[in-house]
């Protein structure tokens, strides 16, 4: 017999601290398993954001930088363009991302700065325990929405993909979910197309990724993932955005 | 035929494999903690399992090794 | 034998970094610095080194912090506005240990203040103004010439300590212009940086650039090493001009600008028969304590002057720890010292017993 599925190279034997039922664990496990397919693990540099996957340098074999809060695609542009012939990417959270970090990744992907960005959306704030991210859904409670989020007083979630696909230097945005083995099959297939258009040296790249927060849901982690397919999936609709190599 | 193993040390008894499991051999064993102090996941009947992987591709913690 | 030339302040910063090997610069457009970023964007394009300029200040820090995280000589450059916004990502540079030079042409404040020269931001830039206890070493030139030699040495003591190092011009140094002579090679000292992330290579375990530690003994750990490295950099790295000291009968003490201003009251005084001393930090941190401490009791006593309300004159006082007296003179919102001003207080401590 042979081995089938195995942990990948690219990802530290080590146990993850994240909360059970997760799904930052199987995002993590995607990408080092595209690093290894590609076999670029010894020129990647990625770069952590602040958020529950602050320390996933500790997760990745590869050199890593820990960034400032919504940073990540700053340093990571010092990074790429200090190191041509390297794979730059970074690893955030819809807070580091969408909130903090909105101008950082704006203008990153408006430069069509060559590096990757696996964008994980939990619509929540994870790490500082519950509070309403950028796209904490109209009427989701959070620590800060605790009646649910109303427009009105706390605003509109925002579309990451929708918003960056209208940028030039952007070449392509798709949204995925790893919420059963065919999507997270086609999770898989979409951070590889990123990488593999960063290695074409085409542009800014960018994978959203719709994922779960049993801890500050308040659900078990089989519950958060029907959650998630009832309530955020047909908000934040899957798909490509842009995709340039198609043309 | 194939095998799966689990490193049972690393489960975090989530029980997402148990619900993605095609041929529904795999439950969290109420009879053992780990030393994290959840049940573990398991397979019930080896022989049943065709090696689809269901389960190793949904896992967050790489517990689940598959051979074929 | 090296060229000879008239070129303005900020012109003279970039020149010397690129003299210096650096050829990654992250920058924003602020007043009066701007033309380092028309400078750098000119010769990097020219010489296929790194000209980024960033959607913010903020932006700009964290591209130097990324760039110094693969080991290249790297440089931002900016004003006390935009020094403000790079507080966070200098604290995170100093706990990474990340090589960098910043360059900071102050302007008149707070708030937007002014675009005029002042000396106003020394608390911030000397005394920390992110979070957390740390140094950065802080030279501050007082004409074109010293301007050009302290960035190229900037780059050497920012290699050799994996610290954040800060050139703390004002307004005056980045726009005037005044002749400065180039050597025909710098001195590049090279350092070996095991520690960038460069990519392993797979040859090696992958290299962490980070300035989080979850556990306190851990953190308290790297606390300690950071110290005991800015103990070595003050045991070596501090720099001054004592001038005419000897025997004064009033010792001034200023930086940057404001020092070539005493220079001329230190004529004036001595037409009058009063011996005036001049103590000139060109490291602002290190501080030159030992100056202040050798001198303590020679004069009546002590003027600080400063384009400020009164910043540095606090360590001057610390260093004369209540040995004599140490009278401010300051003036803010871009307006400078005047030599008269300056002489009147000079006559004034010269007259007491």
């Amino acid at each position: 017999m042979s081995i089938v599925f195995d942990r990948p190279h690219a990802l530290v034997d080590k146990p993850l601290h994240y909360c059970p039922g997760c799904t930052h664990g199987i995002i993590h496990r995607l990408v080092a398993e595209v690093i290894d397919e590609l076999g670029i693990e010894g020129k990647t540099v990625g770069v952590s954001p602040v958020g529950c996957t602050y320390n996933n340098y500790e997760y990745f074999n590869c050199d890593m930088v820990q960034a400032a809060h919504g940073r990540a695609p700053a340093v990571a542009t010092g990074i790429r363009r200090s190191l041509p012939d390297n794979v730059v990417f970074t690893y955030q959270g819809d807070g580091d991302l969408a909130a903090i970090g909105t101008a950082e990744i704006v203008h990153a992907a408006t430069r069509g700065e060559r590096i990757t960005t696996i964008f994980v959306n939990n619509a929540i704030y994870g790490m500082t325990s519950g509070q309403m991210a950028p796209t904490t859904l109209v009427g989701q409670v959070s620590t800060t929405t605790p009646f649910g989020r109303k427009p009105e007083l706390h605003g509109y979630p925002v579309k990451v993909c929708e918003l960056l696909s209208t940028l030039e230097g952007a070449v392509y945005i798709e949204r995925v979910a790893v919420n059963n083995v065919q999507n997270i099959k086609k999770a898989k297939a979409a951070i590889k197309k990123a990488f593999e258009l960063q290695l074409a040296g085409k542009g800014f790249t960018l994978v959203e990724v719709l994922s779960t927060c049993p801890t500050n849901w308040g659900m078990n982690p089989v519950k958060s993932i029907k959650w998630l397919e009832e309530n955020m999936m047909p908000h934040y609709k899957l798909g490509v955005y842009k995709d340039i190599s198609a043309e | 035929m194939a095998k799966v193993s689990f490193r049972e040390d690393r489960c975090k008894g989530c029980g997402l494999c148990v619900e993605v499991c095609p041929k529904k051999i795999v439950e969290l064993k109420k009879n053992l903690l780990n030393a994290k102090g959840y049940h573990p996941a398991g397979v019930t009947d080896m022989d049943k399992c065709i090696g689809c992987a269901f389960c190793a591709t949904i896992c967050p913690d790489c517990v689940i090794k598959v051979e074929k | 034998m090296s060229e000879k030339l008239l070129m303005k302040g900020n012109e003279v910063i970039a020149e010397a970094a690129l003299r210096a090997g650096c050829r990654h610069y992250f920058g924003y457009p602020i007043t009066p610095q701007t033309e380092v970023a028309h400078y750098m964007a000119k010769k990097m394009e020219q010489i296929g080194g790194v000209f980024v300029q960033a959607e913010s200040e903020v932006a700009a820090i964290n591209m130097v912090y990324g760039a110094a995280s693969t080991g290249k000589r790297v440089m931002t450059s900016s004003s006390s506005p935009g020094i403000s916004l790079k507080q966070e990502g200098i604290s995170y540079s100093a706990c990474a240990e990340l090589p960098m030079v910043i360059v900071d042409v102050v302007r008149c404040g707070p708030g937007l203040g002014g675009i005029l020269p002042a000396q106003c931001d020394y608390f911030q830039i000397v005394k920390g103004g992110g979070h957390g206890d740390y140094n950065l070493v802080v030279f501050a030139p007082s004409s074109i010439q010293e301007l050009y030699e302290l960035v190229v040495h900037a780059f050497n003591v920012a290699d050799q300590y994996r610290n954040p190092v800060v050139i703390l011009g004002d307004g005056y140094l980045g726009q005037m212009m005044e002749a400065v002579e180039f050597k025909d090679e710098e001195v590049i000292n090279k350092v070996e940086k095991p520690w960038a992330t460069v990519g392993t290579n797979m040859e090696r375990e992958h290299n962490v650039i980070t300035s989080i530690y979850i556990e306190a003994d851990v953190l308290e750990a790297h606390n300690n090493k950071l110290q005991a490295k800015y103990r070595a950099i003050e045991a070596n790295e501090t720099m001054v001009e004592e001038f005419n000291c000897e025997g004064a009968d009033v010792i001034v003490t200023a930086y940057g600008t404001v020092a070539r201003i005493v220079k001329n009251v230190i004529k004036d005084a001595a037409k009058e028969g009063i011996k005036v001393g001049l103590i000139r930090p060109i490291t602002l941190w290190p501080f030159p304590k030992a100056s202040f401490e050798k001198y303590a009791e020679t004069p009546k006593g002590f003027l600080c002057v400063e384009m400020s309300a009164g910043q540095m004159v606090e360590d001057v006082r610390l260093a004369i720890n209540g040995k004599n007296s140490v009278d401010f003179h300051g003036r803010t919102g871009g307006n400078v010292p005047s030599q008269k001003d300056i002489m009147a207080i000079v006559r004034e401590i010269a007259a007491r017993k």
